[in-house]
């Protein structure tokens, strides 16, 4: 008997193993996601909480994803990326510029779990950072704008002048001058990303001044509301926000991170993940558009979309020279196209611009 | 560029619509505070009315059944201000930053159902001949109805304070709650109400953003207007007029500011961006710059806890 006990040992050790084996294998890989604002923001958190719920979709029960919501940057910051990265999370996306440092401090810490970190520049063995070329996009509704304004004013309401915000203006100023050299920009800075009374009141500034249509670079849908009242034409930001005002909205420039998420959780599952920096546009679907406003007329769709093509198979790039700096120093010769390096640190309005660019 | 480009009857309209949520709050506040009540928790209470006021009009397409949803919501959460600081005697500074905390929760929570929703139901004041006047018929005539409330509302408080008994009683329970009590008036009661009355205002404020400014509803978007509408009541030296000079200020330097930068003025937009704040900071102290006279405008018993038994 001692032979059969034995031999029915060793098989249950054997199919108990097995069993380990299997359960390790589907075992799912846990992702955090660390959002700066509430989902049901209409702008930036509630896109990436839309890619979130497409890796969800995507890989089923390989993998389950937590979020924590209204995550102030700073200190607070810190114990939430330490929190997941405790239980349990083996990557993490933080997806705040204001994140940055934060996640590089945790991520020294927990050198097994991978963080992807949206917007920052500081990167680390187990940190990648990414961005979108929004740019591009501003390219595309620069044009838009510029064919569909009859005042030939066209308003900004602007955030705050840093970098990406202020390579917004100058791309979308430069593609509407193309197609329509009397046009004029008028920007207001708001100094906020988010207040949906102040926005209201500065698209019935730009209006009231002449504007009609309206840009924007912050996140409430205010200024649509405002526009669609006030009989004027805008454009989304981050999200489609036609709901806001059918009439008014022309298209929205939208974040699309699902690809990206979706490509980074594959290389975890693969273990092929290395750090590196992304910065994508609208080729690989990072930048995407809401569905054009049935009313834009054929020949605007046209352009835009012959545009966003060119773009997208690298034939157009929205700054190409000659482009001179506000002052009328030169930037880039005839058929030079702007160094990265020298998008990510834009401090410069462009000729043709009015206006002082807040220091 | 062309300063001729501003249109002061437009400016005007701007302005009195960017003041209007500030005024109700403000309102609100003066009057809690005239009771010897701080209530820090403004931003809170705006925020209730305003989704309370959102999801009202946009289920009932009624203007006024939604400022009385903002008015009930606001006064919901300032009973809780009540219950706390009056009957269990908590510090009324913390209460106030967590009833703020709070409300911007609960409305949070409570409008998830309502984001990215828009509605219209702030009918302007349209009466043919007058409305069409040139200059004056915008201005007096082409409002909607709670511009006009909110001017009524400075008077009633303005006239409610100096004019009547029931304002001596509130200022005498403010002044000296102790003496208030030894002659029988209802100390506590007294405070209830005027925090209550400060919750319904501030409600109706937080309304006017959702309803009639923006018109949307979307969380945290109140973005520190219940703080300035403190700070006002408080530089207005506790006066109705002021507040309303304040709020009719602030708002208009906004707007103005706004316009500059829309004009394509050549000033830093930080300085423009300042304005507001400093402008009505820098008049509102001049006009209460009297010390003597600003002490006895202060209630001297502004957030100090009364205790009938001492």
């Amino acid at each position: 008997m001692t032979f059969w006990r034995k031999a029915l040992g060793a098989a249950a050790g054997a199919a108990l193993a097995a069993l380990g084996v299997a359960a390790q294998a589907q075992e799912p890989l846990k992702i955090g996601f660390v959002y700066v604002g509430p989902t049901g923001d209409f702008g930036w958190t509630h896109e990436h909480d839309l890619a979130r719920q497409a890796v969800e979709k995507h890989f089923g029960d390989k993998v389950e994803t937590t979020f924590v919501e209204n995550v102030a940057e700073g200190p607070d910051a810190e114990r939430v990326i330490r929190q997941m990265a405790q239980s349990g999370q083996k990557l993490i996306f933080t997806t705040s510029f204001g994140f940055m440092n934060p996640t590089l401090k945790v991520a020294k810490q927990f050198p097994d779990v991978k963080f992807e970190h949206a917007t920052g520049f500081k990167r680390d063995v187990n940190v990648s950072t990414y961005s979108a070329r929004f740019y591009e996009g501003r390219h595309v509704i620069g044009l838009i704008a510029g064919k569909m304004t009859k005042s030939n004013v066209i308003g900004y309401i602007a955030s705050f002048p840093i970098p990406e915000v202020v390579r917004g203006i100058n791309s979308a100023y430069l593609a509407a001058k193309s197609v329509n050299p009397n046009v004029q920009f008028r920007v207001v800075w708001v100094n906020t990303w988010f207040d949906p009374g102040k926005e209201a009141d500065a698209a019935k500034a730009l209006i009231e001044q002449g504007a009609d249509v309206i840009m924007q670079h912050t996140d409430s849908a205010a200024p649509i509301t405002i526009a669609e009242e006030k009989g004027v034409l805008a454009f989304g930001q981050a999200s489609d926000m036609t709901k806001f005002g059918p009439k008014a909205h022309l298209t929205a420039i939208m974040d699309n991170w699902a690809p990206y998420y979706i490509a980074r959780t594959q290389a975890v599952l693969d273990g092929t993940w290395e750090s590196k920096d992304t910065w994508d546009g609208i080729a690989p679907g990072m930048v995407a558009f809401a569905p054009y406003n049935p009313a834009l007329p054929k020949e605007v769709v046209a352009l835009a979309e012959y545009a966003r093509l060119g773009i997208s198979l690298g034939k157009i790039h929205p700054f190409t020279g000659p482009i001179n700096k506000q002052d009328g120093t030169p930037w880039l010769a005839a058929g030079e196209t702007a160094p990265d390096g020298d998008l990510l640190g834009m401090n410069f309005y462009v000729e043709g611009i009015e206006g002082v660019l807040p220091k | 560029m062309d300063l001729s480009a501003l249109d002061p009857v437009k400016l005007a309209l701007s302005l009195i619509i960017a003041a209007t949520p500030l005024l109700f709050a403000a309102l609100g506040e003066l009057i809690t505070e005239k009771s010897g009540v701080l209530n820090l928790g403004v931003e809170g209470m705006m925020i209730v009315g305003a989704i309370g006021g959102f999801a009202t009009g946009l289920n009932t397409g009624s203007l006024a059944l939604g400022v009385a949803a903002a008015a009930a919501a606001g006064m919901a959460l300032a009973a809780l201000f009540a219950l706390m600081t009056q009957y269990l005697m908590s510090n009324q500074v913390a209460t106030g930053l967590a009833l703020t905390l709070f409300g911007l929760g609960v409305a949070a929570l409570a409008g998830q159902d309502y984001a990215g929703k828009t509605l219209d139901v702030g009918g302007k004041l349209d009466i043919p001949g007058l409305t069409d006047l040139p200059v004056i018929g915008p201005l007096l005539f082409g409002h909607d109805a709670l511009v006009y409330l909110s001017l009524l509302m400075a008077v009633a408080v303005w006239r409610f304070l100096t004019r009547s008994r029931a304002g001596l009683v509130l200022r005498a329970v403010g002044e000296n709650h102790d003496a208030a009590h030894a002659i029988g008036y209802p100390v506590r009661l007294v405070r209830v109400g005027a925090i209550l009355f400060g919750g319904a205002m501030a409600g109706i404020g937080g309304a006017y953003l959702a309803l009639v400014q923006t018109p949307l509803w979307v969380e945290g978007m109140t973005a520190g207007r219940g703080w300035i509408a403190l700070a006002i009541v408080v530089f207005a030296a506790w006066r109705p007029w002021r507040a309303l000079l304040g709020a009719y200020l602030f708002g208009g330097v906004t707007i103005v500011q706004l316009n500059l930068q829309a004009l394509g003025v050549a000033i830093q937009s930080q300085y423009l961006s300042m304005a507001p704040y400093l402008v009505t900071i820098i008049v509102l102290a001049i006009i209460s710059a009297d010390r003597a006279r600003a002490r006895l405008d202060a209630p001297a018993c502004l957030g100090r806890p009364f205790h009938a038994a001492s």
